[in-house]
C-alpha cells in the first residue's frame, strides 16, 4: 500500500490512494470473465456460422442462412415463449404484488417470518419441487376433481389453455410452473422498492381525502415502479429460456425455445443451430427489454 | 342486505393479507407435498400417487444407488464454487464500489451481464468452448461453469453493502493513526462482511441447485440435479423427497437461527438502523 498523504484523508473517498488498485482488484475477476464467459459467447458466434457435420467436422463458412432455417423452423417455438414467459411475468406481478406489500406494510412482527418462507423453498431443490407440480396437477388429483366440478376445466379447455379436462401436459400447467419458479425474482425487488416507501407519505395521502385504492394508484404503484420494472425483467428474461417446466410439466405440444436449444446442441448435436437459436433469443429479448424499458421510463434499474 | 354487507367489508378490508397468504400457500405447497410424500411408500418406480405411510425413505436415505454419490458431488463443487465466486467476486464488488476510474461503467456491465441471459445460452456457449478447446467435461468444467454465474450475485451483494457504507469510518479509523491495512481488516471488512456473506450463501445455493448450466457441461458426472432429472425419466424414488425436505429444514433453521442472533446482536449494541 502506498503511504497516506494528508490530502488524501480529507478526500471523501478515502480508497483513493493508488491509482492502479481498482486494477489490481479488478484484473482477477475480468480476466476470469474473458475466458469463461466472453471468449464462450465468441465461439458461440463462431460456431452458428459454421456449416459440416460431427463426423468430418465444422468449418466457419459464413453461413448465415443458419439463423434464417432457425427462425423459419421454429418461430412457433419462439412465439411460445414470448408468450409463456409474458403470462408468467404477469402473474407473477399480480400474485407477488400483495405478498411484497403484505410483507412490507401489514406483516409487523411477523416480517421475518414471511421473508424467511418467501426465500426457502429456494434451498430445496427447483427439479423436486416442479416435479411435486406433477402430484398436485395429476390427473386424479383433487385440484383437477375441484377445478372440474366447478366447471372451470370445461371453461379453460374452451379457451385452449387446458386440453380434455386435465392441468398436467397443458400451457396452463407450464405457465403455472414458470410463474411458481420465478415468482420469488418478483417478489424480492417489489418489497426491496415497497420498503423504501416513506410511511408518512400513505397518511398524507389520506389526510388529502384520498381513499385506500386512490393512494395505491397514485403514491404507492408509482413509487414502486423500480421494483416492479426489476421484478418483471428478472421473471421474464429467465422465463423465456427456460426448459424444464415445459419438459417436466408440458407435452411435445408446450415445447419451448429452451427446449430446441437444448435438444438441437445435447441430443441432435446439431451445434450451428443451437448456437443461432441462442443468439436469436438474446436478440429477441434484447429487443423486447429495450422496448419495455423505453416504455417504462425508469432510467436507473441496473 | 346488511347481513350480505358485513363479510363483504371484512373481506375489502383483508383483502391484501387474503391475497399474500394465498400467495405464500402457491409458493409453499410444492414443499408441502414434497414433505408428505416423503413417508409414502410408493407402488411403482414414481412417487407420485400416495399409497401408504412409511419412514423407510427416511432410515434409509443412502439405499438408492448413486443418490448419496452426487449428493456428495454437489456439495463439494458448491463449497468450492462459492470459494471461488467469493473471493473473484469480493475484490471486483471492491474496485467497483469504492474507486472512479476510467472503464468503471463498461467492468460494471460486464459483471451484470451473465445473470441477464438466459441460462441455456450461457450453458451452451460455455459447452461450445469447452468442446472446442478439448476440455473433458466432468468436475473441472461444473466447477469453472459453476464461479462464472455465481460470480454476478457476489458482486451485485458485496457492491450494494460496500456502495451504501459510510466513507467517513474509514477516514475516523485513519485519523486515529490506524494503517491501510488495520482499516481494511478492522473497520473495512467487518461492514462488508454480511454483503460477502450474502454473495456466499447465495453462491451455494445457486450452485447446489443449478441444473441447466451443469446439464450442458457435466458430460457423464452426475450432481445432485443431474440425479433428480434423470430420476423424473426412469423414476423417482422416495430418497429424492427426503433430500429435498431437508434441505428446506435446515434453510429455514439457518435463516431463523441467523435472524435471531442478528437481533440479539443489535439489541445488545442497543442501536437500531432506521
Amino acid at each position: 500500500m502506498t503511504t497516506v498523504t494528508p490530502d488524501t484523508v480529507q478526500d471523501v473517498t478515502p480508497a483513493r490512494r493508488g491509482r492502479r488498485v481498482p486494477h489490481w482488484l479488478l484484473l482477477p475477476g475480468i480476466l476470469w470473465l474473458l475466458v469463461f464467459f466472453v471468449a464462450p459467447l465468441v465461439y458461440q458466434a463462431s460456431t452458428s456460422v459454421q456449416t459440416g457435420s460431427l463426423e468430418d467436422g465444422f468449418r466457419v463458412t459464413w453461413h448465415f442462412a443458419t439463423y434464417w432455417d432457425a427462425l423459419s423452423t421454429y418461430w412457433p417455438q419462439f412465439l411460445r415463449s414470448i408468450g409463456y414467459a409474458t403470462a408468467a411475468t404477469v402473474l407473477c406481478l399480480l400474485l407477488g404484488y400483495p405478498l411484497a406489500y403484505l410483507i412490507a406494510f401489514r406483516a409487523g412482527r411477523w416480517r421475518t417470518l414471511l421473508m424467511v418462507l418467501v426465500i426457502a423453498p429456494f434451498f430445496t431443490s427447483f427439479l423436486i419441487r416442479t416435479l411435486a407440480w406433477k402430484t398436485i396437477l395429476s390427473d386424479g388429483g383433487p385440484v383437477v376433481g375441484a377445478l372440474d366440478s366447478l366447471h372451470v376445466l370445461g371453461l379453460t379447455d374452451a379457451l385452449g389453455v387446458t386440453e380434455g379436462h386435465r392441468l398436467l401436459a397443458t400451457p396452463l400447467a407450464v405457465v403455472c410452473g414458470l410463474t411458481y419458479n420465478f415468482l420469488p425474482f418478483m417478489i424480492l425487488p417489489l418489497y426491496t422498492s415497497l420498503e423504501r416507501i416513506d410511511g408518512r407519505l400513505h397518511e398524507a395521502a389520506g389526510d388529502l381525502y384520498a381513499g385506500p385504492l386512490t393512494t395505491f394508484r397514485r403514491v404507492t404503484f408509482p413509487l414502486s415502479m423500480p421494483g416492479v420494472v426489476a421484478g418483471t425483467l428478472l421473471t421474464f428474461i429467465p422465463a423465456a429460456g427456460d426448459y424444464i417446466n415445459a419438459e417436466l410439466l408440458g407435452s411435445p405440444d408446450q415445447k419451448m425455445i429452451g427446449n430446441v436449444v437444448q435438444s438441437q446442441f445435447l441430443r441432435v448435436l446439431d451445434y450451428p443451430t443451437a448456437a443461432a437459436l441462442s443468439f436469436l433469443l438474446m436478440a429477441v429479448i434484447l429487443a423486447l427489454v429495450t422496448v419495455y424499458l423505453r416504455r417504462a421510463g425508469t432510467e436507473d434499474v441496473v | 342486505m346488511r347481513t350480505a354487507a358485513r363479510p363483504l367489508r371484512w373481506l375489502r378490508r383483508h383483502l391484501v393479507v387474503i391475497a399474500g397468504l394465498g400467495t405464500l400457500a402457491y409458493l409453499l405447497l410444492p414443499n408441502v407435498i414434497v414433505t408428505v410424500f416423503s413417508f409414502n411408500k410408493p407402488a411403482g418406480r414414481f412417487n407420485y400417487e400416495w399409497r401408504r405411510f412409511s419412514t423407510d425413505a427416511w432410515t434409509h436415505p443412502c439405499d438408492v444407488a448413486g443418490l448419496c454419490g452426487s449428493l456428495s458431488l454437489s456439495l463439494w463443487i458448491a463449497l468450492w464454487a462459492t470459494v471461488g465466486a467469493t473471493v473473484l467476486g469480493t475484490l471486483a464488488a471492491f474496485a467497483l464500489a469504492r474507486h472512479r476510474f476510467r472503464g468503471r461503467g463498461g467492468a460494471s456491465g460486464l459483471f451484470f451481464l451473465p445473470m441477464a441471459m438466459p441460462e441455456v445460452v450461457m450453458a451452451a456457449s460455455m459447452a461450445t468452448l469447452f468442446l472446442n478447446t478439448g476440455v473433458a467435461f466432468g468436475f473441472w468444467t461444473i466447477l469453472i461453469a459453476h464461479i462464472t454465474f455465481c460470480l454476478s450475485f457476489v458482486v451485485t451483494a458485496v457492491k450494494a453493502r460496500v456502495a451504501s457504507m459510510d466513507p467517513r469510518l474509514e477516514q475516523a479509523a485513519q485519523d486515529l493513526y490506524a494503517t491501510p491495512l488495520q482499516t481494511f481488516l478492522r473497520v473495512t471488512l467487518p461492514i462488508a462482511a454480511p454483503g460477502i456473506a450474502a454473495g456466499a450463501l447465495l453462491s451455494f445455493a445457486l450452485s447446489f441447485d443449478d441444473f441447466v448450466i451443469t446439464n450442458f457441461n457435466a458430460g457423464s458426472t452426475v450432481t445432485f440435479p443431474m440425479y433428480v432429472w434423470g430420476a423424473a425419466q426412469r423414476g423417482t424414488p422416495v430418497q429424492i423427497n427426503v433430500v429435498g425436505t431437508a434441505m428446506f429444514a435446515v434453510a429455514v433453521l439457518c435463516v431463523l437461527a441467523g435472524q435471531l442472533a442478528g437481533r440479539r446482536k443489535n439489541r445488545r449494541r442497543g442501536s437500531r438502523r432506521s
